[in-house]
């Protein structure tokens, strides 16, 4: 009899087990949130530093093209301008999105529609070679091949967008391509079917149904491709010239936020204008790639309403 | 009645299985032949031959002549794309593409190199009148085709294949997946539409063949057990085997 009570009345085993997993799991949750919330909040209190701390104006950063954070000008303020940085920053991803859309919806399509056995096993191991090489690589064949390439056919040095364009697109061209395949593959062989049987070739097919229904899908692999892109910080660095300075057209050497980071963080003293600086671009790196991430939320919702 | 689409010794076999054993079937024009048989019987399979459906399905090996009026189904030559303009087709699951009801039936129309909006507007209106779901949609022509009920769904499919103007709608299982209210709609669907168009219909539901069809063809493990017309069939059937369906012995 007591031992029926004390069966029900005390937590079985199982119980304690179910627990202590759990356990485990919220453990694992908690120490991540923290790591999470520990590097948004160093990144932004030093980010906010050159505003708070060293009195720099935000229109200014922002809008300054000046960057030389280690002097002041002829007027004693620091110039500290990021914006031919943005720029640059912007120039690159955008172009290389632009650039690698159309070959990455193509490389996409064959393997779906046009040979999905042939095309997926060839290419399948392909794209994942492509995503295994480490960028110092990609920024080494840049180096080697791109910028020579480019000073010889346009002149000038051969640093500059041109030239960071060009690696970049060949490092997310793997990732705009595996992410489309997979919302091409998800547009149901129903909707195939019945436009074939309505007398669509296999072209107009794809175009007017695979394409517009993957649309949600495939715009979300150009944003995560983008959101690679702007990251990427070795490979660019290597090829882009490392110049603040304003881009002027696509074969000017300049400087993008990550390369600029990545150039200037060993030559900066902990606290320092210069230093607080640097952040300040960390911060906007950031802000941007959370900015990338609500819009393939934002995207997934509406096309999820769609269906 | 002359006869729209003759087939003679048809066989059918996905790689070493053969589904279809050699059936020969003719098609009146404007008559509504209901194909009927248990599952697996090869009536679906049979109805995918006449557009060539199955072609998309590897390894399908068929044999034997099909032909809409004179032209061969399966010579070498045959348009395929001109084909299934002329022969439409309803699939068992509604599927509709994620655009407006407008896009939807508009669809074969562009196909075709429609671009005129007058003559659009009209073939959309018209065909979804003929499909019975004018009066229901004609408030929500832009609105997503998906975000209408299943049976609504499906009368915008059907009204999608009718604005193409095939000659012949075939119909596969098409209220399978819907309740007896969307079902009968369906069904006057077709009753009004039987006089302009030759309907071909597989079904499951021996009382839908029964009140719709002015032919029907029993088939069994992909033979042709009888073929003819309704009120005969269902009343006086030649064969046991049908007359054990009919009576649910089996299936």
């Amino acid at each position: 009899m007591d031992e029926i009570k004390h069966d029900l009345q005390n937590p079985s085993k199982a119980t304690h087990e179910d627990l202590f997993g759990r356990g485990i799991t919220y453990l694992c949750i908690g120490f991540v949130s923290l790591l999470v919330i520990s590097i948004l909040y160093f990144i932004t209190t030093r980010g906010l530093a050159t505003f708070t701390t060293n009195h720099v104006s935000l229109w200014k950063f922002l809008s300054g093209t000046n960057w030389n954070p280690s002097l002041l000008d002829k007027h004693g303020n620091p110039q500290i301008g990021a914006l031919p940085m943005i720029v640059t920053s912007f120039s690159v991803t955008v172009l290389a999105a632009v650039v690698a859309t159309p070959f990455a919806l193509g490389v996409a399509l064959f393997m779906t529609e046009i040979a999905p056995e042939r095309g997926t096993k060839i290419l399948q191991p392909v794209i994942e070679l492509l995503v295994g090489i480490p960028s110092v690589v990609y920024g080494f064949i840049g180096l080697s091949v791109i910028v020579p390439l480019i000073r010889h056919s346009f002149g000038g040095t051969g640093f500059g967008i041109l030239a960071g364009t060009l690696v970049l697109f060949v490092m997310v061209l793997p990732t705009i391509t595996s992410l489309s395949v997979d919302s091409i593959k998800a547009v149901p062989m129903f909707y195939r079917s019945a436009s074939l049987a309505l007398g669509a070739t296999r072209w107009q097919t794809i175009y007017k149904v695979v394409l517009r229904s993957a649309t949600p899908g495939i715009l979300t692999a150009v944003i995560f491709g983008m959101s690679r892109a702007f990251g990427e910080a070795l490979a660019v660095q290597m090829v882009i010239g490392n110049a603040v300075l304003m881009p002027h057209g696509l074969l000017t050497p300049s400087s993008t936020l990550t390369s600029q980071l990545t150039t200037g963080i060993g030559n900066t003293t902990m606290g320092t204008l210069p230093n607080n600086a640097l952040w300040s671009l960390a911060l906007i790196l950031l802000l941007m790639s959370l900015v990338f991430n609500i819009l393939v939320r934002v995207i997934g919702k509406r096309g999820a309403l769609k269906k | 009645m002359p006869k729209i689409i003759t087939s003679k010794d048809v066989h059918l076999s996905y790689g070493p299985k053969e589904a279809l054993h050699g059936i020969s079937l003719d098609f009146e024009e404007h008559d509504i032949t209901a194909l009927i048989g248990p599952s697996g019987c090869g009536k679906s399979t049979y109805l995918r031959c006449l557009n060539r459906m199955n072609d998309l399905i590897k390894g399908v090996k068929i044999t034997g002549s099909m032909k809409l009026e004179d032209q061969d189904i399966y010579a070498p030559g045959t348009d395929i794309v001109d084909l299934r303009k002329r022969v439409g087709m309803v699939f068992q699951q509604p599927n509709p593409f994620p655009f407006s009801v407008y896009e939807n039936v508009a669809y074969g129309l562009r196909l075709a190199g429609e671009k005129d909006k007058h003559v659009l507007d009209e073939r959309v209106e018209t065909s979804l009148k003929q499909a019975a779901i004018w009066d229901e949609v004609k408030d929500h022509l832009y609105e997503n085709a998906l975000s209408f009920s299943g049976g609504q769904q499906q009368r915008i499919c059907v009204a999608r294949v009718l604005a193409v103007q095939p000659e012949v709608v075939l119909l596969d299982e098409p209220t399978s997946a819907l309740d007896p209210i969307s079902s009968a709609k369906i069904e006057d669907t077709l009753m009004n539409i039987r006089d302009q168009y030759t309907i071909i219909i597989v079904t499951h539901n021996m009382q839908q063949a029964s009140r719709i069809s002015d032919k029907t063809a029993f088939l069994l493990n992909g033979d042709l057990v009888e073929f003819s017309k309704t009120e005969k069939m269902f009343i006086h059937p030649d064969d046991e085997k049908t007359s054990d369906y009919l009576n649910g012995k089996f299936g």
